[in-house]
C-alpha cells in the first residue's frame, strides 16, 4: 500500500531502491515460469528464482501479517516488533543480527506494511545457509529486554517525527486514508499514531510475536544463484525445524468497510506547505478482492490517465490548460482487502485549487464517457510487458513481488500470468472500470494550502464534493 | 505489478520526475572495489571507429541493454546567476529533440519502451539509457536525437520551470533539504560548490532557452564524456552505436575552470529557525581525494564511523543506545576538486544539543584512539564481501563502473579493490582517522527549533589554504 510501508533503516531503503535494475532470466515478452514453489512440511511456503548471473543471493521471509492485523489500541505494534527482531536471540547478542550479516560480506534490513512483514539479505551464495539459520532463529526464540524495549520506541517515535509530524503532505497523506477507510485498518497508518505508539509493551510486542510469526504463517523467498534443491535441503534443515503453530489464525479477517456513499473532503492548511496542492484516492478493489481482469483493467487504466508525461492527466492539467505544474495517479492493487486509486496536482502559481479539481474531474468524466483509444491501450500494455522484461534483471526487484503476493494469498501462478492477463484487456474494459471505480461516494479528497496565519489546523469538512457528476 | 515498489518509494506532492539526482550522489560515492562475481566478469575496454572510448561487459542472456554515460560538467558550471541550469537540462532531455516536439517524442519512446533519464551532480551530467534489445535501432535513434538536437522549446521549458519552481517551493520547506544546501553554502563560500545545484526561485526564473542552449553546446562534447555499456551487444555494434548517439557532438567541451579547494577550516554551527518538531542536522569536514593513498583508509574508517548501517559507531550510540534517532549516518563524497566527508542526524528538536555532542564524542574518540582491531576487521570483512552484490544486475555493473572510468581508474580496478581494502592496517586506520577527523573542523548547519543551540562562527572564519584568491568561478 502507497507510503504504507516503513523501513528499518532508511539509508539502506535508499540504496535498496537504487538497487532496482536489470538482471537476467527473462525473455522477451514471454511469461514462462520464472520461480517454483513448494512447500515444508511444516507449512512454510518457499519460492525460489534463480538468477545465476551473479553469484550473489537473496534471501527473504515474508510473515503474513502486517499493521492491518494489530489490536485496536495498538497501532504500530507490526512495525515496532519489526524492529525489535533485530534485538536478541539466545544465540544472537543484542544488536548483533546485523553485525553478523555485515561481517559477512552481507547487507539486511525489513519492512512492515499493512499486510505483510518482511525480512530481508543480501549475500554471497555462500552464505545462504547462515542466514537462514539466523532467520529462522529469530522466528520463534526472540528475546526482548525491558529497557532495550523503552529505546526502541523512542527510535520508531523519531521515525514517525521523519515520515509524518516534519512533512505536511504525508500528515494529509495519513488523515485522507484515515477517511478513507472508516472501519477497516487500512485507515490506521502502519507507522501507529502517535498517542498509541507511546504506550507500546513489550509485552504487547512478545503477544504479537507470538500470535504470528511461526512457519506456517511465512514464506521464503530466495532469488539469485541457487537451485529448488539447494534451497529445500538448506530451510528443511533450518525453518523445517520448526513446529508449525496451530494457534495462527487461519484466517485473515479484518472489520469490512460500510458501504461507501459520501464524498470526503479534507483541507490541510499548515504553514509548512510549499504550494497549494491537492490529491484525490478512491477506494477499490486490488489484485487479490477485485473480479477477473478487473484490477488488471484498473493497472492500465491509471497508466494512461495518470502515469508521466504522456498521461491525459498531464497533458490536460499541466500541458494544455496550464493550471497546474504537475499532476499523475496511479493504482495500488496489492493489498489483501482492497486497493486504492490516487491522484495528485500541484496548482500552478495563483490557481485555485477548485479549478485545478475541475479540470481532473472534467478529464475522469472524458474517460467515463469516452473511454481511451486503442493506441493509448497498446501503449500502455507494451510500456507494462518492457517493465516485467525490464525488471527480471534485478533480483531482490523479483524476490519483492513474488513475496509480496503470495503474502496477500496469491500465487506464483498468478504473478507469473500477469503479463497474459494485461494483453487480455480490452477498451471496454478500461470503459467499465472508469465508470465503476472513478465514483465520487468511494473518494476523499485532500487540499493542502501553505497557511501564513500560524499555526497549523486540520479541518474535516463533510461536503458534497464537485465531482459527484464524476461516476 | 508495475507499481508496486514505485508505491511505495514516491508520491503526491513534490513531482517525481525531478527528485532523484540527489540519489543519484549518495550512490556513486560508494562505488569503488572486487569479488568473484566482479572478476568473473569480463570488462572489454573499446574504442569506436570514430575514436570514442567505452567499457562493455556483454551479457547476452536477457534481452536488454543498459547505456550509462556522464559529461564532465555538472552543476558547477552553471554561469553565475544563473545556478540551476545543469539541473535544468536534466529535466528537458526528452522533451522533444529534432523534428519531434515534446509530446511526441515521449509518445514515441513510451511506444518502444525506452528507459532514458538523467541526473546532475556538482561535477557531470549524468545519462542512463535502456532498451530493450527488439527495439535497440529505434531506441538509439531518438537518444541520438535527444543528445544532439534537443528542442528546448518554449513551451516546454517554461512548463518544466514551473515544476522546477514549484520543487524548490517544497525544497525550501523541507528541512532535511535545506541543511543540505546550507551546509554547502557554508563549507564552500565563494567556490561553485557553493551554490544550489537546482538554482533558486531567483535563478531558475530568469533561464533562458539561451542558456539551455549555450550549456548543452559547452558541455556535451566528446572529449569529456564516458560511456560505458552492458547487456545484449557486442563490440562492434556497440562501437557503432556510440558512434552514433555521441559522434555528431562537438570534439571538445568548452567548460569553465573549477579550481580545487575543500572546505572551510575552524568550525562553524548554523542554526536555521524552521517550525519543525524534528530538527535535522548535516555535519561534515573536508575529506581525503579519491587518489589520495589515504582515500581507502579514510573509507574504511567512515564505515565504522558512520557509514556502516547498525555496525557503526554512531548508530551505536545515537540510537541504538539512546533511542535519540531514526537515521544518523555519514559518508564520503570525493568530489573531483574537493572531498569531504558529511553526515546527517534527525532528532526531536529537545535532543539535538545532546546528539551533536555524541557525534562529536564520538569523532574525537576515533580520532584520538583508532578503531580496535575488532572494528577494523568487521568493517574490511564487510566492504570486500560485499563488494559483488554492487554488480549483480545490468545497470548496477554500468553505474560501478562508470563511476571507476570517470575517477580516472582503469577495468582492473575492479580486481584489485578488494586487496586495496585488505590492505588497510591498523596503523593506517589510525593515522588516518586523527588526519581524518577533526571535531573542531566540523561544520554544522541545523534546521529546526533544536532546544538551546545558537549559531556561532568560528573565531576566524577563513576559506582553506587552497581556496584562496581566484576560488571563484572563472566565466
Amino acid at each position: 500500500m502507497r507510503l504504507a510501508t516503513c523501513f528499518r533503516f532508511r539509508l539502506l531503503t535508499i540504496l535498496a531502491f537504487l538497487m532496482l535494475a536489470l538482471n537476467p532470466q527473462a525473455n522477451a515478452a514471454d511469461s514462462r515460469t520464472r520461480a517454483s514453489e513448494f512447500k515444508l512440511a511444516n507449512g512454510m511456503d518457499v519460492v525460489v528464482i534463480p538468477d545465476h548471473r551473479s553469484p550473489v543471493v537473496t534471501h527473504m521471509v515474508w510473515y503474513k501479517v502486517g499493521a492491518a492485523d494489530e489490536p485496536p489500541g495498538a497501532s504500530g505494534i507490526a512495525h515496532f516488533l519489526e524492529h525489535l527482531m533485530f534485538k536478541s536471540t539466545d544465540k544472537i547478542p543484542v544488536g548483533e543480527f546485523s553485525k553478523i550479516v555485515g561481517r559477512l560480506g552481507g547487507q539486511d534490513n525489513a519492512f512492515t506494511g499493512h499486510d505483510a512483514t518482511a525480512y530481508f539479505q543480501r549475500v554471497a551464495k555462500d552464505r545462504l545457509g547462515k542466514m537462514m539459520e539466523m532467520e529462522a532463529d529469530r522466528m520463534v526464540n526472540l528475546r526482548l529486554d525491558e529497557k532495550e524495549v523503552l529505546t526502541e520506541r523512542d527510535v520508531i517515535l523519531e521515525e514517525r517525527r521523519s515520515r509524518i509530524e516534519n512533512n505536511p503532505s504525508a500528515v494529509l497523506d495519513e488523515q485522507m486514508n484515515a477517511a478513507l477507510y472508516r472501519n477497516h485498518p487500512y485507515g490506521i497508518p502502519v507507522i501507529g499514531w502517535y498517542h498509541e505508539m507511546q504506550t507500546l509493551s513489550r509485552q504487547d510486542a512478545m503477544t504479537f510475536y507470538k500470535r504470528y510469526y511461526a512457519p506456517n504463517n511465512a514464506i521464503l523467498v530466495v532469488s539469485g544463484d541457487v537451485t529448488d534443491d539447494e534451497v529445500r535441503k538448506l530451510a528443511e534443515e533450518t525453518y523445517g525445524k520448526i513446529p508449525a503453530n496451530p494457534d495462527v489464525p487461519a484466517v485473515r479477517k479484518r472489520p469490512g468497510e460500510p458501504p461507501q456513499n459520501v464524498a470526503r473532503r479534507l483541507i490541510l492548511k499548515d504553514p509548512r506547505a510549499g504550494n497549494f496542492s491537492l490529491s484525490r484516492y478512491y477506494a477499490v478493489p486490488s489484485y487479490v478482492t477485485a473480479k477477473p481482469g478487473e484490477a488488471e483493467a484498473l493497472d492500465l487504466l491509471m497508466k494512461i490517465a495518470g502515469s508521466g508525461s504522456t498521461s491525459r492527466i498531464y497533458k490536460k492539467l499541466v500541458v494544455e490548460l496550464k493550471l497546474a505544474s504537475s499532476a499523475g495517479g496511479d493504482y495500488s492493487g496489492y493489498g489483501l482487502d482492497g486497493g486504492t486509486l490516487s491522484f495528485y496536482a500541484v496548482a500552478a502559481d495563483g490557481v485555485p485549487l477548485e479549478k485545478v479539481e475541475a479540470a481532473l474531474d472534467d478529464v475522469l468524466a472524458d474517460i467515463v464517457k469516452n473511454g481511451v483509444s486503442e493506441a493509448e491501450l497498446s501503449r500502455a500494455k507494451r510500456s507494462y510487458l518492457a517493465d516485467y522484461i525490464y525488471d527480471s534483471d534485478n533480483q531482490a526487484t523479483l524476490a519483492r513481488r513474488y513475496g509480496w503476493n503470495l503474502a496477500v494469498g496469491r500465487t506464483v501462478s498468478d504473478v507469473e500470468s500477469w503479463p497474459e492477463n494485461i494483453s487480455k484487456v480490452t477498451v471496454e474494459d478500461l470503459k467499465k472500470v472508469a465508470a465503476q471505480y472513478f465514483d465520487a461516494r468511494d473518494s476523499v479528497t485532500g487540499y493542502l494550502i501553505p497557511d501564513q496565519t500560524g499555526v497549523a489546523q486540520a479541518e474535516d469538512v463533510a461536503a458534497p464534493s464537485p465531482a459527484g457528476e464524476v461516476r | 505489478m508495475a507499481s508496486l515498489a514505485q508505491g511505495i518509494a514516491a508520491r503526491v506532492g513534490a513531482a517525481a520526475r525531478l527528485s532523484t539526482a540527489a540519489l543519484l550522489i549518495l550512490s556513486l560515492f560508494l562505488i569503488a572495489s572486487v569479488s568473484r562475481a566482479a572478476a568473473a566478469m569480463n570488462i572489454q575496454t573499446i574504442t569506436s571507429p570514430g575514436g570514442i572510448e567505452a567499457w562493455l561487459v556483454e551479457e547476452h542472456s536477457v534481452p536488454l541493454i543498459s547505456l550509462k554515460y556522464a559529461f564532465d560538467g555538472g552543476s558547477s558550471q552553471d554561469p553565475e546567476g544563473k545556478e540551476g541550469v545543469a539541473n535544468f537540462i536534466t529535466a528537458m532531455m526528452d522533451e522533444g529533440a529534432g523534428d519531434l516536439r515534446s509530446a511526441e517524442y515521449q509518445e514515441r519512446m513510451e511506444d518502444i519502451a525506452m528507459r532514458m533519464s538523467y541526473d546532475d551532480s556538482k561535477d557531470s551530467l549524468y545519462g542512463s539509457f535502456e532498451t530493450l534489445t527488439a527495439n535497440r535501432d529505434k531506441a538509439v535513434e531518438l537518444l541520438k536525437l535527444s543528445v544532439q538536437k534537443p528542442r528546448f522549446d518554449a513551451d516546454a521549458v517554461e512548463r518544466i520551470r514551473q515544476q522546477l519552481l514549484a520543487n524548490l517551493v517544497y525544497a525550501d520547506k523541507d528541512p532535511e533539504k535545506v541543511a543540505m544546501r546550507e551546509w554547502y553554502a557554508q563549507a564552500f563560500a565563494g567556490h561553485p560548490y557553493a551554490r544550489p545545484s537546482n538554482g533558486t526561485m531567483e535563478t531558475v526564473s530568469k533561464i533562458s532557452r539561451d542558456d539551455l542552449v549555450a550549456y548543452h553546446k559547452r558541455t556535451f562534447a566528446r572529449d569529456n564524456l564516458k560511456v560505458v555499456a552492458v547487456g545484449d551487444i557486442t563490440a562492434e555494434d556497440l562501437g557503432k552505436l556510440i558512434d552514433d548517439v555521441f559522434g555528431g557532438l562537438p570534439a571538445k567541451a568548452d567548460l569553465f575552470p573549477v579550481v580545487k579547494t575543500q572546505p572551510l577550516t575552524g568550525g562553524s554551527q548554523q542554526v536555521i529557525d524552521m517550525a519543525v518538531p524534528q530538527s535535522v542536522a548535516v555535519f561534515g569536514l573536508g575529506a581525503m581525494p579519491r587518489k589520495d593513498p589515504d582515500f581507502m583508509a579514510a573509507f574504511v574508517v567512515n564505515h565504522i564511523l558512520g557509514g556502516g548501517g547498525f555496525s557503526a559507531k554512531l548508530m551505536e550510540e545515537v540510537r541504538e543506545k539512546r533511542g535519540l534517532a531514526y537515521s544518523v549516518y555519514t559518508y564520503i563524497q570525493p568530489y573531483r576538486h574537493a572531498s569531504i566527508l558529511v553526515g546527517s542526524v534527525a532528532t526531536k528538536n529537545a535532543s539535538m544539543a545532546e546528539s551533536l555532542d555524541i557525534i562529536r564524542k564520538e569523532l574525537k574518540k576515533i580520532a584520538e584512539n583508532g578503531p580496535t582491531p575488532a572494528d577494523l576487521e568487521a568493517a574490511k570483512s564487510y566492504l570486500t564481501g560485499s563488494y559483488a552484490l554492487r554488480f549483480d544486475t545490468n545497470s548496477k555493473i554500468a553505474s560501478q563502473l562508470l563511476g571507476l572510468m570517470q575517477e580516472g581508474f582503469g577495468p582492473d580496478y575492479v580486481e584489485n579493490r578488494n586487496k586495496l581494502i585488505e590492505a588497510v592496517t591498523l596503523e593506517d586506520a589510525k593515522r588516518v582517522a586523527a588526519r581524518l577527523l577533526k571535531p573542531d573542523d566540523l561544520i554544522v548547519t541545523i534546521v529546526g527549533k533544536p532546544a538551546g543551540m545558537k549559531s556561532a562562527a568560528p573565531a576566524a572564519l577563513q576559506p582553506a589554504a587552497v581556496a584562496g584568491p581566484g576560488a571563484r568561478l572563472m566565466r
